[in-house]
């Protein structure tokens, strides 16, 4: 059996001291790679899992550094070697790098350097460990890109990697990791920052890479979806400790760890529309609250002699949708689909270029937001409120909790002193943060609480709509489900009318009545949720649900999927 | 690009008129003119010059036009003839004053900006990449100290230092028997003996902001992914130090060089009063001071040309190494 061993980690300790003392970031964990085969490290943020495989090639970020333990490499004709052993600056350990072991990492555009040519960088890992001359190199450059799919390599190794697409720069991310044949690869959370349909291709891509080389991968997520679909072995860690380790099918069937369990919980939890939702009576339905017509959202384009012309972007392509009153409507699409840009034209911070923005105010008058200025745009503003992506770049820094969350009452003028402390206190406890910790600044609260703070901040001018942009894309799994039940709860309290916009259909089931589903500007399909999910008409929301990885090994369906090519 | 630099150079025409206007007028604001102060001054030596003479004088000079006419006299003879008109203090062509003393200037102010780059681009590096080492602080201190120092403090003490110890005369950019030698072999030796002088001043000065500078620039790179991604290749520390981060730390600096090149002229005028050096910085104080009009405006307008030729300069140099400017 350990023969089959690629790589053999036993009770590896990694440590951090800071000021607050020594962290244990990896705490005892032993696993090993098996030959030629997939090992998925899933667990969530703070885990150890990304430490773990930056021990292997120890690059560590300061002051990090192994403290115990031993990580055996054992390559074929050679006598194991333990890499813990090896100076993080030495000659022996630079050589198994980028040669024997290759990585890959989570954000394909900030991981490659931005002012070196493709080519180059690849070249770079080909020339350093196999000796070869610079023509050599690149011609190796152009092969590699060739092997990971990218149309006309030759082209490619001399452009940069902004003027590739997400899914182009993983690939030439891989292709420079597969540079020297490496026999084992470390993904690190390759696809997380990927759209599902790229996900899938390069989730396709690395198999068949795989077979094609008989590699080793450990390949670390946090999606139990695509830890169905591509893992053989499965090691679930929670701060810094194992919790459980084996075969993909045993463990799926038969979680043992209550962790793994709850992991998994999550995920089933989120295949099916929310039990608050479900519960709800059925209600009458309003009139729109919003309504959009023929929504064109132009960039660019313009021509003079002093003025750089370019092409003309249309990120909204002439959308028309209603909102209702307690309604919460999906919008879902990939990245440059338009959806975030539509969420802007309604809150006005864009300015449309064409159609109408109908909102229908509590007296029941009716003001278009596309033309609207001064008091009456500032009063509609009071009532449409946003909920923004990262919980941590919304906040300021520099403000505590109370002030971020009075901030809109206080601009508006509509409290201050001893009734806006109540009324922050009060919002606070709305969305379940302890309004005693309201004088605590926002790195003092988790990701997910931080994100409720920013809901308390949507909620302070009492809204009646909320435009929520990937409200809980960069949170843990577990905290999801938690986040989006707070906002349904809110709605029903609020009578809200929600736009929800995101990538993850499995979010959008969970949580909207209705769905919008956008492409290149314009919504491709519209209907109830269930039904969109469930019999999807367009080719387009096909092939989008059809690369949602699901959490069952046994249906593996990633490369059975829809493929949709658009003109 | 070629578009881009054509429409750029178009831009500075309107800028240059603008700026050439503003500066005629600046050079106007200060009460009297240029014969109020030269008989100031001659009444400083009891000399009396009587009404008569001084509106002769302001009639020949052209002063008792109107602004506006005056402004299109000077500017049409630039535009036109290239004829900066004529110092008034200096009784000759304003082009020649400044042209004999650009090269000089230009030499020192080169010689400078190599040598604090050279000392401070390696420097900052080592205190980002080691940062709070004990190398870090001693540089760090010694750079701060270069700062506080005012440069013309740092000029007297040398000039001090070298007469009295070493029995040298540091001041000025030639040896007496050089001053107006004609060029050779010995006179370019002359003058590098004396131009590591100020040099040496100007650059203590400079250094601690830049150090500053590229050490945060260069701690910001230090932990971007790509340098792990570049670690994870098996490239030795140093290589992808100044392959990557150092790279990458140096664009910003890049821009900079934009708003050294009007500091040719006013740049060092301190230390070059001090020392006696015969560059612009002083010339152009004394023309200022004198009301020398024609001389000022010529410098101004030399000054802003340069700020924008420089910033020009900047953005093509920027875009050539920083290929994200170039495609953006």
């Amino acid at each position: 059996m350990t023969d089959d061993l690629a790589l053999d980690i036993q009770d590896l300790h990694v440590s951090f001291p800071t000021r607050a003392g020594l962290v244990r970031a990896v705490d005892g964990v032993s696993l090993s790679l098996v030959r030629g085969k997939t090992t998925c490290v899933v667990g969530e943020s703070g885990s150890g899992k990304s430490v773990t495989a930056r021990a292997i090639l120890q690059i560590i970020d300061p002051p990090g550094r192994i403290t115990g333990g031993r990580i055996l490499l054992r390559r074929e004709g050679e006598p194991e070697l333990d890499v813990a052993t090896l100076g993080p600056r030495s000659r022996a350990i630079r050589e198994l790098r980028g040669h024997d072991i290759a990585m890959i990492f989570q954000e394909p555009m900030s991981s490659l350097s931005p002012v070196h040519r493709i080519g180059d960088q690849i070249g770079e890992a080909v020339r350093l460990h196999l000796g070869v001359s610079r023509r050599e190199a690149r011609s190796r450059a152009a092969e590699l890109l060739a092997q990971v799919e990218i149309p006309d390599p030759r082209n490619a190794i001399d452009r940069y990697t902004f003027e590739f697409s997400g899914g182009m720069r993983q690939r030439a991310m891989i292709a420079m990791a597969l540079a020297c044949n490496p026999s084992i690869l470390i993904a690190d959370e390759p696809t997380t920052a990927l759209d599902v349909t790229t996900q899938a291709e390069i989730l396709d891509l690395l198999r068949r890479l795989q077979d094609a080389r008989g590699m080793t991968m450990m390949f670390i997520t946090h999606d139990m979806g695509v830890v169905a679909e591509i893992a053989h072995d499965v090691v679930v860690m929670e701060r810094g400790q194992v919790r459980e380790r084996g075969p993909v099918h045993t463990l799926f069937a038969d979680p043992r760890d209550a962790y793994t369990r709850m992991l998994l919980g999550n995920v089933t939890k989120l295949e099916s529309p929310s039990a608050i939702r479900l519960a709800r009576p059925s209600r009458p339905i309003g009139p729109p609250v919003l309504s959009l017509r023929d929504v064109e959202m132009r960039f660019g384009g313009r021509k003079g002699l002093f003025r750089r012309g370019g092409a003309e972007v249309r990120a909204v392509d002439g959308i028309s949708l209603d909102v209702r009153a307690g309604e919460t409507l999906g919008v879902v699409g990939e990245s440059g689909s338009g959806k975030t840009t539509l969420g802007r034209c309604i809150l006005r911070v864009l300015d449309p270029t064409g159609g109408a923005i109908d909102y229908r105010r509590r007296d029941g008058s009716v003001i278009d937001l596309v033309n609207a200025e001064n008091d009456a745009l500032r009063a509609a503003r009071r009532e449409i409120r946003m909920v923004f992506q990262d919980p941590f770049a919304s906040l300021n820094p520099r403000m505590t909790v109370a002030q971020i969350v009075g901030e809109p009452l206080l601009v508006n003028g509509l409290a201050r002193g001893a009734v806006l402390q109540g009324k922050v206190a009060s919002l606070l406890e709305r969305v379940g943060i302890d309004p005693n910790s309201a004088e605590r600044y926002p790195h003092a609260f988790s990701g997910g609480q931080r994100q409720r703070i920013g809901i308390a901040r949507a909620l302070a001018l009492s809204p009646r709509v909320i435009v929520a942009d990937e409200p809980t894309s960069a949170l843990d799994v577990s905290i999801r489900a938690r986040t989006l039940d707070l906002l349904l709860e809110l709605q029903d309290e609020l009578d809200l009318a929600l736009i929800l916009i995101s990538h993850d259909i499995s979010v959008i089931r969970y949580m909207c009545d209705r769905v919008a589903v956008m492409h290149r500007g314009r919504v491709v399909e519209t209907g109830e949720t269930i039904q969109v999910c469930d019999d999807p008409q367009h080719a387009y929301t096909k092939a989008l649900l059809s690369a949602v990885p699901r959490p069952d090994p046994t249906a593996r369906r990633m490369h059975l999927r829809h493929r949709y090519t658009s003109a | 690009m070629a578009g881009f630099i054509l429409r750029r150079v178009l831009w500075m025409i309107p800028s240059l008129l603008a700026v050439s206007f503003l500066a005629f007028f600046l050079i106007q604001l200060p009460p009297g003119d240029y014969v109020t102060t030269y008989v100031a001054t001659l009444a400083a030596s009891n000399e009396i010059v009587d009404q008569r003479t001084a509106a002769e004088l302001r009639d020949r000079f052209g002063l008792n036009q109107p602004f506006i006419v005056q402004y299109w006299l000077w500017i049409s003879g630039i535009l036109l003839r290239g004829d900066f008109g004529l110092s008034f203090e200096w009784q000759q062509p304003v082009s020649g004053l400044i042209w004999e003393r650009m090269g000089l200037t230009l030499l020192l102010t080169t010689s400078t900006l190599l040598l604090t780059w050279a000392i401070a681009l390696p420097i900052g590096v080592l205190s980002a990449v080691r940062q709070y080492s004990f190398a870090d602080y001693v540089f760090t201190f010694i750079a701060f100290l270069g700062l506080a120092i005012p440069s013309f403090l740092l000029a007297l003490v040398l000039m001090y230092v070298a007469v009295v110890y070493l029995g040298q005369d540091v001041s000025g950019l030639f040896s007496e028997a050089y001053q107006t030698a004609p060029w050779s072999l010995a006179k370019v030796q002359d003058l590098l003996a004396h131009l590591w002088v100020p040099v040496t001043i100007l650059a203590v000065n400079g250094t601690a902001g830049l150090i500053r500078v590229m050490r945060a620039n260069m701690l910001d790179e230090l932990h971007r992914p790509y340098v792990v991604t570049a670690r994870a290749k098996g490239l030795s520390e140093f290589r992808l130090l100044l392959k990557y981060p150092v790279r990458l730390a140096i664009n910003p600096l890049v821009s900079t060089i934009g708003w050294m090149l009007p500091q040719l002229i006013s740049g060092a005028t301190i230390v070059a009063v001090v020392m006696s050096l015969p560059i612009a910085g002083p010339l152009l104080l004394q023309a200022l001071m004198a009301q020398d009009m024609y001389l000022a405006g010529a410098f101004l307008l030399l000054m802003c040309t340069l700020t924008l030729v420089g910033m020009l300069l900047s953005d093509i140099l920027l875009a050539l190494i920083d290929p994200r400017i170039r495609f953006d």
